[in-house]
């Protein structure tokens, strides 16, 4: 089941929430939505689950654009929208009952549905409580039970682990590559890590446009212009001559040597070229111990504060 | 129509769950039997068989209860967001707008049913003109459609709950007093508008036995014209937030 999504635009007043972004998601792919607050993340939510229209723009999921068939998308997107609200006076089973009927399931099927999204979602101790006696994990919990309870071919997560605690994250999270494997994912995040472990394409939007589009890896050999390199050297300290002989080397573009450990440098390598080999050979040559030679990666926040920011 | 019922029953729930029903039902019967039995133009005053002080009671009694049944209904949700929860369901707005009136008026409907005794009582009291009695029924289930419309609407443009019944209670004012005093003020064709939109010539038809096709009518067009009104203000939404 796929999402297209078409030129979209939605004007708030004179305030462009969304400006003529397009992408597609395909089955299969979990697709983490970047921004900073404020970037039009959930109003492209609420757009492609026809709570709300666009201004102008297109989206289609699986062929069915939403000004044809509103119900008929509906009923195939489960969703947990921003903050998770929920009927805090109904109990859960009630609750998740009362949902089951509106997205059109069987009667019949209605009480395995329940009984799954209970275990599934580890409630199985909370489940005769009023949603409102929940704490917050497992109010969250509930909102995912709730989205998932007509075993949807489209799941839209807007924040799904806000106000979990990390063994809860760490299960959502596994529970959502789960998922993932047989249906279209897409959810929305500000912590990035989270990004990394479940999403298998990033989408970062920053002031209602589209900044990046790719899986993490694809992002940072982007971002990435040159290979640094911390090395380290033992039981030699002559850091003057360590850098002198570093520097002759014909890759090597800079060094900076770590100022509280002697021994340590950063070596940035020419642009496009990798020191490794030879600074390995040269360690050989001299006889030098090396002790540590770690590539320094981009990290996705750095990527994202350089997206990001003007 | 399963869909409208699903909201139906949640409602419903939710209000004897909480204790919304109760008291609304408690202070309902309370009011109304004061004054139909009790105090004032009560029937042992009268000294008639007829059941004409409830209906005038319950007729004041009810504009001010309706508002406060309605004001939550959506006015809530868009303050909790549930309402985003609700309308990404495969529901249409109608559905919910139609849910929710429905809900309303059967807890309306079960406490006048609670009512009923007044009529035993007066079967033993003399001789009762039921058919009257049934019209008067009637006339206030059809007034309540009115206003729970208008409560419904009221409840729709805003997201506090406060504001939307004091709304529904300024626009019940008009179709109760504002429209009559209009009607005697004005001549001609605006005179007789105006007496059209009273709602009381309509509701003093049918609690007097007379059963008049356009009294139903205006009951059911200013219903159904104030549900329009709320599932156009709650599909806003899709122009401007």
């Amino acid at each position: 089941m796929s999402i297209e999504v078409t030129n979209l635009t939605k004007q708030y007043g004179l305030q462009k929430a969304i400006d003529n972004i397009s992408f597609q998601v395909n089955t299969g792919e979990i697709l983490g939505l970047l921004g900073p607050n404020g970037a039009g993340k959930t109003t492209t939510m609420k757009i492609i689950t026809c709570f709300m229209a666009p201004t102008g723009g297109d989206v289609k999921v699986n062929n069915i654009s939403i000004y044809e068939d509103k119900k008929k998308i509906k009923k195939k997107i489960g969703y947990l929208p921003e903050d998770n609200p929920l009927y805090f006076e109904m109990p859960v089973l009630e609750y998740l009952f009362f949902t089951a009927e509106l997205q059109s399931i069987k009667k019949s099927v209605i009480p395995d549905r329940i009984r799954e999204m209970v275990h599934v979602c580890g409630l199985d101790i909370e489940k005769h409580k009023k949603i409102g006696e929940l704490s917050k994990g497992y109010r969250q919990r509930v909102g995912l039970a709730q989205a998932m309870i007509h075993d949807p071919e489209i799941l839209i997560l807007d924040e799904p682990t806000t106000g979990l605690d990390p063994n809860q994250i760490i299960e959502i999270r596994k529970l959502i590559r789960e998922v993932g494997k047989e249906k279209t994912v897409i959810l929305s995040t500000h912590i990035l890590s989270e990004v990394e472990a479940t999403c298998n394409r990033i989408l970062i939007i920053n002031q209602g446009k589209i900044v990046a589009d790719g899986t993490s890896a694809m992002l940072r050999k982007q971002a990435q212009g040159e290979e640094i390199l911390r090395i380290q050297i033992s039981e030699y300290t002559n850091n003057d001559l360590v850098a002198s002989a570093l520097q002759s080397l014909e890759t090597v573009g800079m060094i900076d040597p770590v100022s509280d450990s002697p021994g340590s440098f950063m070596v940035q390598s020419k642009n496009k070229q990798s020191s490794r080999k030879s600074i390995f050979q040269l360690c050989v040559q001299n006889n030098w111990i090396l002790t540590e030679l770690t590539p320094i990666e981009t990290k996705l926040e750095d990527i994202f504060r350089e997206l990001t920011t003007n | 129509m399963d869909k409208i019922w699903v909201i139906t029953v949640r409602e419903l729930r939710t209000f004897f769950d909480s204790l919304t029903a109760y008291i609304l039902i408690v202070l309902f019967l309370g009011l109304s039997g004061f004054f139909t039995w009790l105090f004032g133009s009560d029937i042992f005053f009268i000294g008639q068989a007829t059941l004409q002080p409830f209906f005038s009671v319950a007729y004041w009694t009810l504009f001010f209860f309706i508002p406060a049944l309605t004001m939550k209904m959506l006015a809530e949700e868009k303050k909790s967001g549930t309402i985003e929860l609700l309308l990404t369901k495969a529901v249409t707005d109608w559905q919910v707008i139609f849910g929710k009136f429905l809900a309303c008026l059967l807890l309306i409907i079960i406490a006048l049913l609670l009512t009923l005794p007044y009529y035993i009582t007066l079967l033993w009291l003399g001789p009762i003109d039921t058919g009257v009695v049934i019209c008067g029924y009637i006339g206030l289930i059809l007034m309540s459609t009115v206003y729970i419309g208008i409560g419904l609407f009221a409840s729709s443009i805003t997201s506090n709950q406060i504001v939307a019944f004091l709304l529904s209670l300024v626009i019940g004012v008009f179709f109760l007093i504002i429209f009559n005093v209009f009607a005697n003020s004005f001549t001609g064709l605006l005179g007789e508008i105006f007496n059209y939109l009273n709602l009381q010539t309509h509701f003093d038809s049918l609690a007097r036995g007379v059963v008049d096709t356009r009294d139903i009518i205006y009951f059911l067009s200013i219903s159904l014209f104030a549900l329009i009104l709320a599932e156009t203000s709650l599909s806003k939404r899709n122009i401007v937030d």
